[in-house]
């Protein structure tokens, strides 16, 4: 039982990551670099967040978990930190002449965020499940590792999707959205401190993902007429015509010859796409950070 | 065993290096020089023509322009791709190790040290415990030292032969006795029989590929292999032989030292590779890792002498990537038959080609390389390097109270330092030494895992609280 376990709740936890991984990542090499810089960041605000915690636990001289909801909202403040930290440096190596969009290298920063905070938070957890032991042997839930792997899958999405809003708040300097991504941040955490009220906390944590993706996906520019567009693959241009669709997927909607890149740093709905079947695949496309 | 295992990191604790310019590859640098400099002329003719044509300048400066951004552009390209091209082997090889360390208890069972750390860490006091694992260190980075400087007294004065001989019985060493220990180890830790005869032909046929990938010619991506399955048996004995302290220190000292070998005028690796620079030679292929074929186009050298002088030494310039060998091409026929021979000189006459002839054509200025040029240019690590970023990781999961988050950790930092060592290679087109700043950060990122974060992460996890 214990490698089923494993393997199960390794699935379900890094499951999502691993695809958008291979699936949009892995084949550009600097994404790939920027996703090892994101999670070096991440890994900074975490150590700055301990190193405030254990001063703290040592001040106090207490040793429970009172001081634990202070620390924990400490790192979440420090994580957004270090997220703007990675939004300058993202800014700043973009600048207008590299083949990467500022759109994509914001999916890239969230899902790195994502990927390193997921892994540190379930990788011992997988480790401990290999066996042997009981779960919950002194009276402690008995679903801990189920919902552990559905917790750390709900908080790699969350963090891909304020990833790309973060960056974008950053990018036309809305200060509401900023707000809101570190709103949603503390929220989550705090949510968890409800565990293991499971009702309380897994539910509206997965009702806050799904908000949190919709907005997202409607900050990169899509909206439900492209989705519907995209998967009845409609309004395929005349540069593309000539190379049927061979799936319906939108992958085969390629930028054409005609397509104009989308300026940077101007929202992608400014720009005049040369026919709806482009303006559908980038901004789908976009939205996924493909 | 033990004496000659301490061999073979001492010189290949090395540096990062790129295929170096020489007359004919040039760097991405050069490239984008040369074709500004194309363009300017270009402009210069150009703009010489629109007085007389009236033609308007500007998209002729636009063009330009252009150009110069798709060169930035592939410059950023290609040097994320180099980085990814290191990244690749440098995470398998960890990742080796951290499996074996996970899973093979003999390499985390105490068995004695090597002599060349003869004093114990096993005392009252922590202040004897910390005095003896400087007093190893010391005596360690002192036995580095003399075989760096040795080598690059022997490489300085041309006995290759004897340096080949070193290298080759490292080599035997590596692929056969310490892998054989491996497979038994493995062997032992998932209960499997196995019989003496299997277990001979296996290591017969693993080592002697091994030895022929390494140090003759074979696939690269087998080359590669091998060179990363010799770096990670290397680390597994550091890991193994190394007691806690002593390795901490050795990995600190040992960067420092690499830092000055390297980027000091009178440091032995630098001279080192200015004097394999000088010759024109390529650095021993049993050292370095190299991430592509090195297609050297200048390899049918047009000096008689120095064809001579490469058939009697044989280590060189047998890198096994080369293909174009020029010191067998007058013994052989290089795969052309008599009858294909004969065909063309039926063709078009009777033609050889003659090392003047050679080089008139490779005089010929070569824009069309320019196009393929970054990307058959590769990125070189030392041996050493994998070894000592391997024995970081390895320590760091097989002591570590944190267990996985201190080896993620240390994996991360590691990974952005050597990113960062190859944006500054990338800056300043020289050999760099790629310790210092992975191995800073990996000590770094482990102590400060262990201490801090470990205990946080554990009481969330604890309560089930996430951040």
């Amino acid at each position: 039982m214990g490698a089923a376990v494993l393997l199960g709740c390794a699935a379900i936890a890094l499951g999502p990551a691993a695809a958008l991984l291979l699936l949009t990542v892995a084949a550009e090499p600097l994404l790939l670099v920027l996703l090892v810089a994101g999670a070096f960041f991440w890994l900074l605000s975490l150590l700055a967040a301990s190193l405030l915690w254990s001063v703290w636990v040592r001040l106090s001289g207490r040793e429970d978990a009172a001081l634990l909801p202070l620390g924990a909202a400490g790192a979440v403040l420090l994580q957004e930190l270090c997220r703007k930290a990675d939004e300058g440096l993202a800014t700043l190596s973009e600048d207008g002449r590299s083949p990467i969009s500022l759109r994509r290298m914001a999916y890239v920063s969230g899902l790195s965020f994502g990927i390193i905070s997921g892994v540190f938070s379930i990788t011992n957890i997988l480790a401990d499940s290999v066996g042997p032991g009981t779960v919950g042997i002194h009276g402690d839930s008995q679903y801990y590792f189920i919902t552990s792997a559905f917790l750390t899958m709900a908080l790699v999405l969350l963090h891909t999707f304020w990833g790309i809003i973060f960056f974008d708040a950053c990018e036309r300097r809305r200060a509401g959205g900023l707000g809101l991504v570190v709103g949603s941040h503390l929220l989550t955490s705090g949510l968890t401190f409800l565990n293991p009220w499971y009702e309380a906390s897994l539910g509206p944590i997965f009702i806050l993902t799904l908000c949190t993706g919709l907005w997202a996906f409607s900050t990169a520019g899509g909206s439900f007429r492209n989705v519907l567009k995209c998967l009845s693959c409609k309004g395929v241009s005349r540069s593309l015509r000539a190379r049927p669709c061979s799936t319906r997927r939108c992958r085969c909607l390629r930028r054409g010859e005609g397509a104009m890149a989308p300026q940077l740093g101007t929202p992608a709905k400014a720009f005049t796409p040369t026919a709806p079947g482009e303006f559908v695949s980038v901004q789908f496309l976009g939205a996924f950070g493909v | 065993m033990t004496e000659l295992s301490a061999h073979l990191p001492q010189f290949q604790h090395g540096q990062l290096t790129e295929n170096f310019p020489d007359t004919h590859l040039s760097n991405t640098n050069d490239n984008s020089e040369r074709r500004r400099h194309d363009n300017s002329e270009r402009r210069r003719n150009d703009n010489a023509e629109s007085e007389t044509n009236g033609q308007p300048q500007s998209n002729v400066q636009q063009v330009v322009e252009q150009d110069e951004e798709e060169d930035e552009e592939l410059t950023l390209k290609y040097g994320a791709k180099h980085v990814i091209m290191l990244f690749v082997p440098v995470t398998l090889c960890m990742v080796v190790v951290v499996a074996t360390i996970k899973s093979v208890s003999f390499y985390t069972r105490k068995d004695g040290q090597l002599i060349y750390t003869p004093f114990t860490e096993d005392t009252e006091t922590v202040g004897q415990r910390a005095l003896n694992s400087i007093l190893n260190a010391a005596i360690m980075i002192s036995v580095i030292i003399v075989m760096t400087i040795l080598l690059v007294v022997l490489y300085k004065y041309r006995c290759y032969k004897v340096i080949h001989g070193w290298l080759i019985i490292s080599s035997l060493l590596l692929l056969f006795f310490f892998s054989f220990i491996y497979l038994g180890e493995v062997f032992k830790t998932y209960n499997v029989a196995m019989d003496y005869i299997t277990v001979a032909l296996m290591i017969w046929n693993f080592g002697v590929v091994g030895m022929i990938c390494i140090h003759w010619k074979g696939p690269l991506r087998l080359q590669q292999a091998y060179l990363i399955m010799i770096s990670a048996l290397m680390a597994l004995v550091f890991i193994k032989y190394l007691p806690e302290w002593t390795a901490w220190l050795i990995l600190a000292v040992i960067s420092v030292y690499d830092l000055i070998a390297v980027l000091c005028p009178k440091g032995p690796l630098r001279m080192l590779v200015e004097t394999a620079q000088e010759r024109n030679e390529t650095l021993f292929p049993a050292l370095i890792y190299s991430s592509t074929m090195i297609w050297l186009v200048n390899m049918a050298e047009e000096d008689p002498e120095a064809q001579r002088k490469s058939k009697n030494s044989t280590s060189d310039k047998q890198a096994p990537a080369s293909r174009t060998q020029n010191e067998d091409a007058e013994a052989d026929d290089g795969g052309f038959s008599q009858e294909w021979q004969q065909q063309r000189d039926n063709r078009i006459g009777p033609i050889e080609s003659t090392p003047e002839s050679r080089a008139a054509v490779q005089a010929l200025p070569s824009n069309s390389q320019t196009s393929e040029d970054p990307e058959e240019r590769g990125v070189k690590l030392g041996l050493g390097d994998f070894i000592f970023y391997s024995v970081l990781v390895g320590k760091a999961s097989a002591t570590a109270s944190g267990d996985w988050n201190t080896t993620l950790a240390c994996f991360v930092a590691i990974l952005i330092g050597l990113c960062l060592t190859l944006l500054l290679l990338a800056i300043f087109k020289k050999a760099l030494p790629a310790l210092p700043i992975s191995i800073t950060f990996g000590l770094v990122f482990y102590f400060a895992t262990d201490n801090l974060v470990q205990p946080f992460m554990d009481q969330l996890a604890f309560h089930q609280f996430y951040i």
